[in-house]
């Protein structure tokens, strides 16, 4: 039948607009409709906290100068890259990445995990000359971050207010004292109390780019990077729970 | 469109009706396979909407009748994986670390491991090779700056050396040039007189004025005559391996800045089993005691 009568549909404006929001709406609810039901994909699990106002420079750092372009931060549910780089990563492991930096290109290696895994010198002498360290790589340097203060330092708390409009839960006493909090994290010496109270005990407080002179954008992205996939407590999680599998 | 639609007359196929200066276009159905192909694909769509987890709902999603999951099988995989080589890991824990090299096979089972574990962890630092960088100390040479003996390479891959772990290995340079303990005239002296511990060219009499510097300074942890001590990871001057370098200007940097490297601790990465190829594995590579 309506094979043989299209003609009516293509000879009826009105029918055919009916017929053409009828087909779209069907695509539009199958790809929009699961987005409000997004927080059921995202684990329970103990440990990730929002990045403290250095990390989120940081990972600034990292958006900016595309980094993303040549490294995923996505380990797969497959053996041969637990194998490599660890558990998979966890839909929990990004809720509060705002964009996420999944991505699919591996041109160097995956970093879901890479926090803990080198040193703080080794990331900077790796930033700064990659070959010194990693002869075959193919990265390029970025030995300015080294003589860069961190411009958003200023501005970090419109950065934090900017990532609770999206849903990154920062409490009024972590817009507050950001600018704070950036700072003390970079210093070792200075008085951390706040920051711990408001990001946890785990929170690493180094001179991360070891020049204790200022705070660098090195300090801010090697901070990022050794946070990387550290924050989920894996002791507490059951990859088997029912809930839990995908 | 009903029947009475044109034909063309030589082909006797359907033509589209439409005419452009008397030229007609043929209406030749679909290839039978494509459509085929079409409509099985659609089928085959319906089959796996019910097989397996397909769509959201509002307290979960469908998760099909044959109850698949990615995460449930990469388990499997996993535990499939590490099944295979639990008896020789077994075998590898049951044996005292100093006697593998005793069994053959079991050897080559831990040189295999430790090889694939230290490509993974250890070689952006240490090199493919385990040759090093500077401030990356070499694994190839007999010069440790801590204990080179499996069981102490062992010992260092557990905690790590300067890391939150509580059993850490730990010392610490002092900054004798930028914490101002030593003065630039004393710094460019005992510069000197390490330059004659390991028998390099120096200047003699900033050489002899250093030795002082020296003794009140350093012999607590180099030792009286500079050869270390690696049980407080004090670094041996008198021979020509150097973490940061021989030259004169890298000596004062050291002395200046007191750097001190971070091996983060593998024993949160790795399972004992695997630490002890690793540590028999770099045991192998050339140093140790």
């Amino acid at each position: 039948m309506l094979f043989k009568n299209h003609g009516i549909i293509e000879r009826n404006s009105m029918i055919l607009l009916i017929g053409i929001l009828l087909v779209v709406s069907i695509g539009g609810i199958v790809q929009i409709a699961p987005l409000f039901r997004i927080e059921q994909t995202i684990e329970k699990v103990q440990g990730v906290r929002p990045y403290t106002p250095l990390e989120l420079a940081g990972r600034g750092v990292y958006i900016r100068e595309g980094c993303y372009t040549c490294h995923s931060q996505m380990i797969r549910p497959l053996r041969d890259e637990i194998e490599r780089y660890g558990h998979y990563s966890l839909a929990a492991e990004s809720m509060y990445d705002h964009p996420f930096q999944w991505g699919s290109k591996r041109t160097g290696p995956d970093l879901a995990r890479v926090g803990g895994r080198y040193s703080d010198a080794w990331h900077v002498q790796h930033l700064i000359n990659p070959r010194s360290v990693v002869p075959e790589s193919i990265m390029p340097p970025y030995a300015f971050l080294e003589g860069r203060e961190i411009g958003i330092k200023d501005v970090v708390d419109k950065h934090l207010v900017a990532q609770t409009r999206v849903g990154v839960p920062y409490t009024q006493a972590a817009i507050d004292n950001a600018k704070d909090d950036l700072m003390a994290q970079a210093d070792p010496n200075a008085d951390s109390e706040g920051l711990q109270a408001r990001y946890g005990g785990k929170v690493t407080v180094r001179d991360f780019d070891g020049d204790p002179s200022k705070v660098t954008e090195m300090d801010a992205l090697v901070a990022y990077l050794q946070v990387l996939g550290t924050m989920v407590d894996f002791k507490t999680y059951e990859p088997t729970k029912a809930e839990n599998l995908r | 469109m009903s029947d009475n639609t044109p034909k063309d007359d030589i082909t006797g196929v359907e033509t589209t009706g439409h005419s452009w200066d008397g030229i007609t276009e043929l209406n030749n159905p679909l290839p039978r396979w494509w459509v085929l192909t079409f409509y099985a694909c659609i089928a085959w769509a319906v089959v796996y909407w019910v097989a397996m987890p397909a769509w959201p709902t509002l307290s979960g999603h469908t998760k099909g009748l044959l109850g698949s999951s990615d995460r449930q099988q990469v388990d499997q995989e996993v535990a499939k994986l590490v099944n295979s080589r639990a008896p020789m890991f077994a075998q590898l824990q049951a044996t005292p670390i100093e006697m593998v090299s005793k069994n053959k096979e079991l050897f080559q089972f831990a040189q295999e491991s430790g090889r694939v574990a230290f490509a993974q962890n250890c070689s952006t630092c240490h090199g493919a090779g385990g040759q090093g960088a500077k401030g990356f100390p070499s694994l190839v040479d007999d010069v440790w700056l801590w204990d080179g003996s499996i069981q102490g390479i062992r010992s260092t891959l557990q905690t790590g050396i300067r890391t939150d772990h509580p059993e850490t290995r730990f010392s610490q340079m002092p900054a004798f040039g930028r914490d101002k303990l030593l003065e630039p005239q004393q710094i460019a002296d005992v510069t000197q007189y390490v330059l004659t511990l390991s028998r390099q060219p120096a200047d003699a009499k900033a050489a002899a004025r250093g030795a002082s510097v020296f003794a009140a300074n350093c012999v607590a942890c180099h030792g009286t005559e500079g050869k270390g001590d690696p049980t407080q990871g004090a670094p041996n001057l008198t021979d020509r391996e150097w973490l940061y370098g021989g030259s004169a200007q890298d000596i004062t940097a050291q002395i200046n800045l007191g750097r001190g490297g971070v091996m983060p601790t593998m024993s949160q990465r790795l399972d004992p089993a695997t630490l002890d190829a690793l540590a028999i594995y770099v045991h192998s590579l050339g140093g140790g005691t």
